[in-house]
Formats: structure tokens, C-alpha cells, sequence
């Protein structure tokens, strides 16, 4: 049975991985991945996991070098956080574009400068278009049931994308919390071993990352784009697999006292724990408040998500980075062109707060909620606010 | 028939024998002599092999989606990870291995890259993979700039050569600085086999294709590639070329195995530099105070090495 144990969200990491029985493990030191990766050293030494670590000399050899071990079929993971997934930025869409089922998990920090190796989505959002299937962890038990689903979703022959599992850095890595961890032998075959279908193997050669001039690359890009919307229906299938098998039912939008509620806040991360707790109190002041939970952000689950916004009049996006100088942030941008066009259009607000690892307390929350009530009264316009920020 | 050559012609043999792994039809330019180094590496190592490109010359040349040259195991992703990938190739190979998956027969593993991706780009990446010692071959093929992107200057251009990016001009000389020393900086890393080779010199050349791959841990392969389109030379001359780099001193046949220094072809009587640098338009617009210069400093860099090889001055004629 699944024993309950007191851990760090890293930790419960790292023991995913374990049970995944990984091949190989390529990362680099990075605040505040680091515990993962010391722990999988510490595996690794101790005999307890039987996978080949490299020791790169940066993030861009780690994920290049995941790469290649994908390409001949072994199951391979990684973990960084902010300038470390900058720095692999470029090899993230070789990963994907040859359809190589890696696992990163991504202890989520904000991007230099000013150096700042807290939390935030800086990091995640600058990765969206890079082609990788990403989804979003809020606590040490989703962290380490959603990467033994990763290697299940990316390796599913019908898939087949390399898949980012995302944590808040610190808060969902460091922080020491109880979660079920499985056992050997506990999952069955819910994880077999990999097979992947195409590996570079000198008994049927194949070539791959051959270029594409302009007369078959837009075709190479579209069927890239229409392989990973595809996904979305097996995600959803291996969560509530999971779900029926092991009693924790994961879901690409979650949502939470939704049903009459008049206003709805969107948002993605451990904060939306802090978020429920606001939602608890407006409710218990007789407000009728709700909250939408983001969890699969690429592909992005248009229809789901506009089901679970459908009742409300007002939309509150509360989220973790900025785009400089654009109309909303980055997962605002996204929900108004998911609402956009359709028939009920409920006025859109953004908030942008707990940037480079700057808390927040339900009492903010509320704040966000009396303000869009007051900006829908008043019936202002706004492109974004920022929450707890002087100046 | 002497021994020398009675080996010579057995080598050949074998080599003409050997199926091609690298097929016809690629795009590489007339008279190319990289190509032909390539080719020569890949019949010598034969079908066991999986290969990490850098992008480059011979990646363009090679595989135009949806074609392809290879006819074993290819892999090309960026310019400056060709190393960590083969890294990860080596060691997910590994790995699956001991847990009874993957290929059965042994595989070597090879990374080739330019003198760009090697000497600049992706040298990080490459004293990354020496330095952990994964069981692979890096074959870097030299052709003394990006040639590829329209010939513009590496730090493997020698001095004085013109390129598009180190024009000769009324100030300047062309290159004004040295050709990195790729072959020590590798051997920096204590690797147990480095050599240098050209396809000028087959025999040479699968002979230590060959021991990089039979020796366990990282070799290093520096393989002189003459760029008839790039230096400014007719078609016809990539052979001659590679013997005069030997011949003259611009390129050292030697290797280093566990540390033990040897000139595979030692050459007692340097040809003079004239007649290397005269035949590639690189070169030609420099003047003779110049050319002397680079001559003073090629049989230095000659002496230099002898000495490594323990043949010091007349003592080994």
C-alpha cells in the first residue's frame, strides 16, 4: 500500500522517477530544481535506482543530452527551473518536433535580472511555444503522481511529445508536506516499460532531425501542431485511469464552488490553494465566488475551459508573469482568446502578482475579487493590474 | 612488393570491400574534401554505428528532408550539442543494456562536427563529454571555417587567410590571430586516444578510425578537410592539398594514446610553405614578410611537436 510520508515536493519528485525506473538521468544544479537532482544522485550511488546520470556542464547539454538518450529509446528525465529552462530553450523544440517522449519536471522561478531564484511563471510562459506538453503540479502529492503520469502520457504511442511537469519553485519543491507515496510493484502496469516505436538502432537505420526547405517545413509544423491537440484526449484518459486505479482523479481543468457562481478566478500554481481559502470566506460573506484551476496549460483545454467559466459574468485571472509591454499577461491572453467569439463573453480581468517568489495571502485574494467587483460597477477599463507591488 | 605497401594495398582492399554506409547522391560541392574524409570514417566503422551530427556542411549535404545519405543511424540536432547528444546516446544505450533492451550488438557512437561547432560553438559541450568520459568518437572535420553559412572566419581559419568575415584589406592581414590548438585542447582532458588524420592518407586514416573505436572511452579525431569553394582552389585539388598540409608542416599526421605522443608521418625535410599557401586564393593576397613569418612559425609548431614525439633534431634522421 502507498505509504503516507512527510516530504518535500522534490523529493516526492525524485521517488516518481525512481518507481518510473528511468535509463537516464541528465540535469544540472539549479535553485531550486536542486533537491531533485541530488536526490536522484543519491539514488543513483546508493544503487536504489539503476539509471546512467550524466553530469552535464549546463541545462543546454542536459537537455540535449536527454535527447539522444530519448532517441534510442531509453526512458530519460530532467528537472531545471528559470535560467536553466532559458538556457535549454532552443533544444526544447528539437525535443518535441522529433517526438521524443522526454520528462522534465520544472521547479517554476522567476528570470534574471534582477537575479532572483524564487518562484514564479516567468519561465514557464517563455516555454509555451516550444511544443512540449505542460501541466502543472500544486502540491507534493500532484507532483509526484503527475510525473509517473508524464512518462505514461509522452511514451503512449498515440502521443509520443515530451512532457514538462511543473511545481512552484519553493513552494511546492521545499516545502515539507504528507503525500501518498506509491510502493514498488503498487502500480502494476500502469507504467510498462518503454518502447519507444522509431529508436536510432544500427538493425533498421533510420535519420532523424533531417532539415526541411520551405516546401515541406510548414507541413512538418502543422502536423506538429495537430499531433499535440491530439494528445488531449489521451492526457485525459491516462489521468482517469489513474483516477479509477489509485483514487486521486486529475483533471485539465479543475474547478472549485463553480456552480452558481457569478465570479470566477483563474488562475495556475500552489496559489490556488491560498486562492480556495479566499474563496471560503467571500462564500461564507454570502458571495457567490468560484475558482477555475489550470492544470493542463499546453495543449490548452479551450473547450473544458469554457465549459467550466460558461455561468459566470465576471472573470478574474490572477498569474505569475508578465509579458512587458503586451495587453494582458501571458494566461490572460490565452483565456480571452479562448472566450472570444463565443456566445457568452464575460467581462475578463487580469491581475499579475507573486512575481520572483513575493507571497500571497487569501486576504489579497478577496482584494482581487472586491476590486473587479468595483471594476465591473463602475464598468472600467482595464488591461492588467499588479497585486502587492509599490510604485 | 614491401611490407609498407603490401599493408597499403590490403587496407584499400578492405575499404573497397566494405559496403557503403554513407550513400551517393549528396550535395556537397565539387571536389570536396570533407565529404570524402567523411566517407572514408563511416566505411571504416561500418553498419554498428549511430552517429550525432552538428549541423553543418555535411548535415545539409546529406539529408534534405524527406532524403537521406545515411544508411545507418543518424541523428542531427543543433549546432553546438552534437557532443551531449551523443552523450545521451551513449549512455541511454548503456543503460538499456543492463536492463535487456536496445540494440544487442555493440554500437559505437560517434559525434562529427565542422571546425565551427568544435573549435567555437560546441566546445563547451565537447570538454563536457571528454571530461565524463563517455565510451564515444568525436570526429571533427576541419575545413577552416563556416563554410557552410558562406565562409567566414573560425577560430580554426590560420592566419592570414581571407574569408568573408576576415577580409584582407589596407588594415588588415585577413586573420589576424593563430589557429586554435583543437588536438592538445582535447588532450587536455586526459582522453586515452587523440589523433589527427586526412583523406589524403587512407590507410592512415582507418588505422586510427579503427583504434577510436576499439580503445574504451572518449577519442578525439582531427581530420584535415580541404574547401575547394571555401579557399579558393580548383576542384581537383583536395588530395594534393591534404598531402602538402603534411608536407609542409600545417598539419601533423600524429596521435596520442594514453598520453604517448607519435608523428604517424614524420616528414624530416619540410616542403616549403610557397607551395601549400600558393595554390588557394585565400592566401594569395599576402605579402612575403607575411608568408615568411607563417613559414618561421610553422616549423616552430613542427619542432614543438617533435619534441613531444621524442624526436628531438637530427638525433632521429
Amino acid at each position: 500500500m502507498a505509504r503516507r510520508v512527510g516530504a518535500e515536493g522534490s523529493f516526492a519528485v525524485a521517488e516518481a522517477v525512481r518507481l518510473a525506473d528511468v535509463d537516464v538521468v541528465a540535469a544540472y544544479p539549479i535553485t531550486p530544481q536542486t533537491h531533485i537532482v541530488e536526490r536522484l544522485s543519491e539514488m543513483v550511488a546508493s544503487g536504489e535506482l539503476d539509471a546512467n546520470y550524466i553530469y552535464v556542464e549546463s541545462e543546454h547539454s542536459a537537455i540535449s543530452a536527454c535527447l539522444g538518450a530519448a532517441a534510442v529509446g531509453a526512458r530519460t528525465f530532467t528537472s531545471t527551473a528559470g535560467q536553466g529552462l532559458e538556457l535549454m530553450h532552443e533544444v526544447l523544440y528539437l525535443t518535441s518536433s522529433m517526438r521524443l517522449p522526454v520528462v522534465m519536471a520544472v521547479a517554476d522561478r522567476a528570470l534574471s535580472g534582477p537575479l532572483n531564484v524564487w518562484g514564479d511563471h516567468s519561465d514557464a510562459m517563455a516555454v509555451r511555444d516550444t511544443g512540449w506538453i505542460q501541466y502543472v503540479a500544486e502540491n507534493a502529492q500532484e507532483a509526484h503522481d503527475l510525473t509517473l503520469c508524464a512518462f505514461r502520457i509522452g511514451e503512449d504511442p498515440q502521443v509520443l511529445f515530451p512532457v514538462m511537469v511543473h511545481m512552484d519553485g519553493f513552494h511546492v519543491s521545499h516545502v515539507v508536506e504528507p503525500y501518498f507515496m506509491f510502493e514498488k510493484g503498487e502500480l502494476g502496469d500502469f507504467l510498462p516499460p518503454p518502447k519507444y516505436p522509431y529508436p536510432l538502432d544500427p538493425n533498421r537505420p533510420v535519420t532523424m532531425g533531417a532539415f526541411a526547405p520551405p516546401a515541406v517545413y510548414a507541413e512538418c509544423r502543422k502536423a506538429q501542431d495537430t499531433a499535440i491537440k491530439e494528445t488531449y484526449g489521451t492526457i485525459v484518459k491516462v489521468w482517469e485511469e489513474f483516477g479509477r486505479r489509485f483514487g486521486r482523479q486529475y483533471k485539465p481543468v479543475e474547478t472549485y464552488k463553480t456552480e452558481d457562481a457569478d465570479t470566477i478566478l483563474v488562475a495556475i500554481g500552489s496559489f490556488n490553494q491560498m486562492a480556495s481559502v479566499a474563496v471560503d470566506n467571500l462564500r461564507a460573506g454570502g458571495r457567490k465566488v468560484g475558482l477555475v484551476r489550470i492544470r493542463l496549460w499546453r495543449p490548452f483545454p479551450v473547450q473544458a475551459f469554457r465549459e467550466a467559466v460558461q455561468a459566470a459574468k465576471n472573470v478574474i485571472v490572477f498569474e505569475r508573469s508578465m509579458t512587458y509591454g503586451g495587453t494582458t499577461g501571458p494566461v490572460c491572453t490565452e483565456v480571452k482568446s479562448a472566450l472570444y467569439g463565443t456566445l457568452h463573453q464575460p467581462r475578463v480581468m487580469n491581475f499579475i502578482g507573486g512575481l520572483g517568489g513575493r507571497d500571497m495571502s487569501p486576504r489579497q485574494f478577496e482584494a482581487m475579487f472586491d476590486r473587479a467587483r468595483e471594476i465591473a460597477e463602475k464598468n472600467l477599463e482595464i488591461g492588467y493590474e499588479t497585486i502587492g507591488v509599490r510604485g | 612488393m614491401n611490407t609498407t605497401t603490401a599493408t597499403y594495398t590490403a587496407t584499400l582492399q578492405k575499404l573497397r570491400e566494405a559496403g557503403e554506409v554513407f550513400m551517393p547522391g549528396h550535395r556537397a560541392c565539387i571536389g570536396c574534401g570533407e565529404v570524402l574524409a567523411m566517407r572514408q570514417v563511416f566505411k571504416t566503422l561500418g553498419r554498428d554505428t549511430i552517429v550525432a551530427c552538428a549541423t553543418g556542411c555535411m548535415e545539409i549535404i546529406s539529408s534534405p528532408f524527406p532524403t537521406t545519405n545515411w544508411d545507418i543511424p543518424w541523428i542531427h540536432a543543433l549546432f553546438e550539442n552534437t557532443a551531449a547528444v551523443a552523450a545521451g546516446i551513449e549512455s541511454g544505450l548503456g543503460a538499456m543494456k543492463r536492463k535487456g533492451r536496445g540494440p544487442a550488438q555493440e554500437v559505437t557512437v560517434v559525434a562529427m562536427g565542422g571546425d565551427g561547432s568544435t573549435f567555437d560553438i560546441g566546445l563547451q559541450a565537447l570538454s563536457g563529454a571528454l571530461e565524463r568520459g563517455h565510451n564515444f568518437i568525436y570526429v571533427c572535420f576541419d575545413n577552416e571555417g563556416y563554410m557552410n553559412t558562406g565562409i567566414q572566419r573560425s577560430s580554426a581559419t590560420p592566419y592570414g587567410a581571407t574569408t568573408t568575415t576576415s577580409p584582407h584589406g589596407k588594415n588588415s592581414i585577413g586573420q589576424t590571430t593563430q589557429k586554435k590548438d583543437m588536438p592538445l585542447i582535447a588532450l587536455a582532458h586526459h582522453i586515452p586516444y587523440v589523433a589527427t588524420a586526412t583523406p589524403a592518407h587512407p590507410t592512415d586514416l582507418a588505422r586510427k578510425v579503427r583504434k577510436a573505436r576499439d580503445i574504451k572511452g572518449p577519442a578525439f579525431l582531427h581530420v584535415f578537410s580541404p574547401c575547394p569553394t571555401g579557399w579558393g582552389t580548383d576542384a581537383d585539388l583536395a588530395i594534393e592539398l591534404c598531402r602538402l598540409a603534411v608536407e609542409t608542416g600545417v598539419f601533423p599526421l600524429g596521435e596520442c594514446v594514453y598520453g604517448k605522443y607519435e608523428l604517424t608521418k614524420y616528414v624530416k625535410e619540410l616542403r616549403p610553405i610557397r607551395d601549400y599557401l600558393r595554390l588557394q586564393r585565400r592566401f594569395r593576397h599576402l605579402p612575403d614578410d607575411i608568408i615568411d613569418q607563417i613559414q618561421d612559425n610553422v616549423r616552430e609548431h613542427y619542432e614543438v611537436v617533435k619534441r613531444k614525439c621524442g624526436i628531438i633534431g637530427s638525433a632521429a634522421d
